[in-house]
C-alpha cells in the first residue's frame, strides 16, 4: 500500500476564495467607469414636468444645466418662495446667465461649441415668465439649443 | 413624488444585489467542480497561502460606495431651437397658414379662439398641417378646406403664452405639437418606406422630416390680461 494514501474524509473540501475580489473589482471597475457623480446639489424644487415626444441627450460634455424652481424647504426661510435660478451650487440672477453660458462654452473644445445644448430643468410649478426671461437671456449668449428637461410619462389624465 | 423615484431605484438595487448573489454562487460551484477534478486526477499542488480574505472586503466598500453614488439615468427632454437675435422675420403670412395657440394664464388653451382641451391639440395640429388647401401635396391626407393651410411647409404654428401661464402646461402643449408633427411624419413613413420613423436610415428621415417641416414661432411672452 502507498504511503501516501490520501485520507478519504467526509465533507467537502474548503473553497478557495482567492479569486473573488478579482470578481468584486471586476464589478467595482465597471461601475467605476459608468458612474457620473451629481455634479451639483440641488438647492431648488425640481419636479420636472410629463412629456412622450422626448429625445435624448446623449453627449453629456456639451450639455449645460439651468435649474429653475421653488428654493428647497429647509431654505425657505432664507430665500423666500418665489422661483428661483441655480446655476452650478449658488443661486444666480437673470444677469449671470449669459456669463455662466460664456464660462461653460469656453470649456468646450472649438470645434464642438456649436453643438452646445443648454438643458432648462424647471419645475413644474414655475411661471411661463421667468423662463422666457431664461430663453431671452440665452439668445443674448447665442446658446441657441435648448432641452427642456422632463420625464416620461403622459401629459394630461394627471 | 418621490413615490414616482423611489421604486424604481429600489429595483435597480435589489437587481444588483441578485446580481452579486448570483456571481457568488456562481463562483463557489466553479471553484468546488476544479477542486473535484484536482482531487480525482491526484494532483496536488503545493501553494502558499496568501491570506487575502480582506481583499473582499476592501474591494466589497468600494463597490457599494460607488453602487451608491452612480447615477446612470441621462437627461431627456423637448429640443427647441432658439430663434438668433439679429434675425427679423419680416415676411408676411396670410392668416390662413397661421395656427394660434394661445395659453392663457389660467392655463387654458385658446386654438384660433376657441377653447380646446389639452387632448385636442394634436388631432387639431395634425388637421392643420395636413390640410393641404391648395391641393399641392402629394403626400397629405387633409381635409384641404380653404380656411385652413395650404402646404405643410408654409403651416406656421403661433405659440403664445402669458407670464403666468405654468411651465408644465407649456410643456405639455409643446409635447402635444412635437406629437402632432411626430406622428405625420410617421404616417408618410409607413406609407412611403413602409416602416416606422425611428427605423429609417439618415436620409430618408430627412426627406420625411423635410416633406413636414416643423414651424413653431413663439411669440415673446406678454401680459396678456394687461392688453
Amino acid at each position: 500500500m502507498s504511503k501516501f494514501k490520501k485520507k478519504s474524509g467526509g465533507g467537502t473540501p474548503a473553497i478557495s476564495t482567492a479569486s473573488l475580489p478579482d470578481i468584486v473589482f471586476m464589478l467595482l471597475f465597471f461601475f467605476m467607469v459608468t458612474t457620473v457623480m451629481r455634479e451639483v446639489t440641488l438647492l431648488v424644487k425640481n419636479e420636472k414636468p410629463f412629456a412622450t415626444e422626448i429625445k435624448k441627450l446623449e453627449k453629456k460634455n456639451l450639455v449645460t444645466y439651468i435649474y429653475v424652481g421653488k428654493p428647497k424647504k429647509s431654505l425657505l426661510t432664507t430665500y423666500g418662495s418665489e422661483p428661483k435660478i441655480q446655476l452650478n451650487d449658488a443661486f444666480a440672477s437673470l444677469k449671470d446667465i449669459k456669463e455662466f453660458v460664456f464660462a461653460e462654452r469656453d470649456e468646450i473644445s472649438e470645434e464642438e461649441q456649436n453643438q452646445m445644448t443648454v438643458s432648462i430643468k424647471a419645475d413644474e410649478e414655475v411661471k411661463m415668465g421667468l423662463i422666457s426671461d431664461i430663453k431671452q437671456e440665452l439668445r443674448k449668449a447665442e446658446a441657441l439649443k435648448i432641452n427642456y428637461s422632463t420625464r416620461k410619462g403622459e401629459v394630461y389624465d394627471r | 413624488m418621490l413615490f414616482y423615484i423611489s421604486p424604481k431605484k429600489g429595483a435597480l438595487g435589489a437587481l444588483f444585489l441578485c446580481l452579486i448573489i448570483w456571481l457568488y454562487g456562481m463562483v463557489f460551484a466553479l471553484f468546488s467542480i476544479i477542486h473535484q477534478i484536482e482531487n480525482s486526477m491526484k494532483i496536488k499542488r503545493l501553494r502558499p497561502e496568501l491570506n487575502a480574505g480582506s481583499m473582499a472586503d476592501i474591494a466589497f466598500l468600494l463597490l457599494v460606495f460607488f453602487l451608491v453614488a452612480t447615477t446612470m439615468n441621462k437627461d431627456i427632454g423637448i429640443q427647441r431651437k432658439l430663434p438668433s437675435t439679429e434675425k427679423a422675420s419680416a415676411a408676411t403670412i396670410s392668416q390662413k397658414n397661421i395656427l394660434t395657440v394661445l395659453v392663457n394664464s389660467s392655463d387654458r388653451i385658446l386654438v384660433n379662439d376657441e377653447y380646446l382641451g389639452i387632448s385636442e391639440l394634436k388631432e387639431r395640429a395634425m388637421g392643420f398641417i395636413d390640410n393641404n388647401g391648395k391641393a399641392q401635396c402629394s403626400y397629405c391626407k387633409g381635409s384641404q378646406k380653404i380656411s385652413s393651410s395650404d402646404h405643410p411647409s408654409k403651416a406656421v404654428i403661433s405659440l403664445q403664452n402669458d407670464r403666468s401661464t405654468s411651465y408644465k402646461t407649456y410643456v405639455a402643449v409643446q409635447n402635444e405639437l412635437t406629437a402632432a408633427y411626430n406622428s405625420l411624419r410617421n404616417n408618410l413613413a409607413v406609407i412611403k418606406y413602409s416602416k416606422a420613423f425611428v427605423d429609417l436610415n439618415k436620409e430618408q428621415k430627412r426627406e420625411i422630416s423635410n416633406s413636414y417641416p416643423m414651424h413653431i414661432s413663439e411669440a415673446e411672452t406678454m401680459n396678456l390680461a394687461s392688453n
